[in-house]
């Protein structure tokens, strides 16, 4: 549905400032119905990348097709024409103050030359979609954060898009708004089949609503790949800085001070265990406590499960002589598992 | 006071108001797309034309620049070619207009400036028309600011019409300069100063009434409605 094929923008230099690359060959493809995030720092090219979709910006070289359409090579009357397919939120909202919520849906129908008629059977049921039937006759001034990015999310609706960007359109609002406008792109996702894609700093976001994550780094796509997997096994130092912001990714700091002790003095050795597939919903570490008949503490971590994908990561403290045994890596081969030594404490 | 002075009084109190509201509505009908077009045709702007918004506003600051005593008697010629005589109320007019017409435009500008480019941005991003987004988001959305800044207009044209007596253009000023001052007529003067007060007054607050009236936003935040919120 969406592929960008090696698309560079560069912004030339003003004044002072020099050259600026923002995107430095980027290639995506979003087949159609997915819902794909963009992860990454202020900075890094996501907004511009955005951008290029629906032709705010124009890339330097590389191509952008959406539909099968050149979006980089069309005129400005085409390019409107698409446009109306692209629908497109806000970290924002940018909704007209002098409109109420009913007149803010209907613009791009007006801008379309709809009668009020129609337009006022499109736009009652998309305020009913977006849960804000009662407030159609309200202003933005009168609406919370999260009822004016339901508006922004009608307004995008109306014109029946086949995609819809979302450029930052949670970081403005609190964690229950965010996961209740987040439920709601799912719904619209699975319910009128749309394309989305979406950028964000937040892995929250992503790890709530996404199927495929690309992260972005000093405009470039640097690992891509289903949320779960990205989640699981990082491998870029940005791709794990993401993942270890959430809650339980890191060692607690008071055992991390710890860590350093010679291995012939300590008494524990410190484990991280990523556990995937089977083995995170299995009892993993009663198992091996009981096979090695040893006792295991477990020092931290989360367990989750990501678009349908049971998955854990954990911190173990085994007793040091079964590590060095080699009596821990063995009971714990398994694909599913992924063990790494993080060192000893006395 | 006798009748013949109450009857000049009220005569030039009319010549001010013809002066001052032909003035005005010819110097918004030109300011507004004037100043519309000063706001939007800067570099990657909606109508990118940045050396005629250089030239354009350089021409609008000489404008403002001038003294409009000055600017009365320099454009007589303009004057004779537009209204066929370059004395009386109706030539005032044209000096007027000229005046009010880049400092309208100015403060369109910056009422245009005000909109959030974020509005702009949603708008093409809906696939809107330029001109779409001028007559249905930055027009809507400014509103308020424009109404202000025409009220502002108006006050500053009163003031400015004091002067086109020496065009022999009527109105209060020029009653006041003559009567008042030339004849020694304190209470005349007295008269003319407090029906200019009046006046700015009267422009001042309903301004600020249709600019409430217009200003959801700002109608909202003093609840007119009664009962709990």
């Amino acid at each position: 549905m969406i592929e960008l094929d090696g698309v560079w923008k560069t912004f030339p230099a003003r004044g002072s400032d020099t050259a600026v690359e923002a995107l430095r060959g980027v290639s995506l493809h979003v087949p159609r119905g997915e819902i794909y995030g963009v992860i990454g720092r202020s900075g890094a090219g996501k907004s511009t990348l955005i951008r290029t979709i629906n032709g705010l910006e124009r890339p330097t070289c590389g191509e952008v097709r959406v539909d099968g359409i050149a979006i980089d090579k069309l005129d400005e009357r085409a390019l409107r024409e698409e446009r109306r397919k692209i629908g497109m939120i806000f970290q924002h909202f940018n909704l007209l103050s002098s409109r109420s919520a009913f007149g803010n849906v209907a613009l791009p129908l007006e801008l379309l030359g709809l009668s009020r008629r129609e337009i006022e059977k499109r736009v009652t049921p998309l305020l009913e979609l977006v849960g804000l039937g009662d407030k159609r006759d309200r202003h933005p001034v009168e609406l919370s954060g999260g009822q004016k990015q339901r508006v922004g999310i009608a307004r995008a609706l109306a014109t029946e898009p086949k995609v819809l960007l979302s450029d930052e359109a949670t970081s403005a609002l609190d964690p229950e708004t965010t996961r209740s406008i987040l439920a709601l792109l799912a719904r619209v996702n699975a319910e009128l089949g749309l394309t989305i894609v979406l950028i964000t700093h937040e892995m929250t976001v992503i790890k709530e609503i996404c199927h495929r994550v690309g992260v972005i780094d000093d405009g470039a796509i640097i690992e891509e790949g289903p949320v779960h997997q990205v989640f699981a096994h990082p491998q870029t130092a940005t791709a794990r800085s993401f993942v270890g912001s959430l809650a339980g990714r890191e060692l607690p700091a008071s055992i991390k001070a710890e860590l350093g002790a010679p291995v012939e003095a300590s008494s524990q050795t410190i484990l991280r265990l990523t556990l995937t597939g089977e083995a995170a919903t299995q009892p993993t570490v009663t198992k091996l406590a009981r096979a090695l008949g040893i006792d295991v503490a477990i020092l931290g971590g989360q367990i989750d499960s990501i678009g349908g994908h049971p998955f854990a990561l954990l911190f173990l403290g085994v007793p040091t002589a079964s590590w060095t045994s080699g009596a821990v890596s063995a009971a714990l081969a398994s694909p599913d598992i992924q063990l790494e030594m993080l060192g000893h404490v006395a | 006071m006798s009748p013949e002075l109450l009857r000049l009084i009220l005569d030039s109190t009319l010549e001010t108001l013809y002066m001052v509201g032909v003035a005005t509505l010819i110097g918004t009908l030109l300011g507004l797309p004037l100043g519309i077009f000063l706001a939007t045709s800067g570099q990657g702007e909606l109508f990118a034309a940045p050396k005629l918004n250089g030239v354009l506003g350089v021409v609008v600051n000489a404008t403002r620049s001038t003294p409009f005593i000055i600017l009365v008697v320099a454009i007589i010629p303009f004057t004779r070619l537009i209204a066929g005589t370059s004395i009386g109320t109706t030539a005032a007019i044209v000096p007027l207009t000229i005046a009010a017409t880049p400092f309208i435009a100015r403060i369109v500008e910056a009422a245009i400036r005000e909109v959030d480019y974020g509005l702009v941005e949603a708008s093409l991003a809906m696939g809107a028309t330029p001109l779409q987004i001028v007559r249905k988001v930055l027009i809507p959305e400014a509103l308020p600011g424009l109404v202000l800044g025409i009220t502002l207009a108006v006050v500053s044209l009163l003031s400015n019409s004091a002067m086109v007596g020496a065009v022999g253009g009527g109105g209060l000023g020029d009653l006041g300069i003559r009567y008042g001052y030339q004849r020694f007529m304190p209470e005349v003067m007295l008269v003319v100063v407090i029906v200019l007060i009046v006046l700015v007054q009267g422009f001042q607050t309903l301004g600020e009434y249709v600019a409430r009236r217009v200003n959801r936003r700002l109608r909202l935040v003093c609840p007119l409605k009664s009962g709990p919120p």
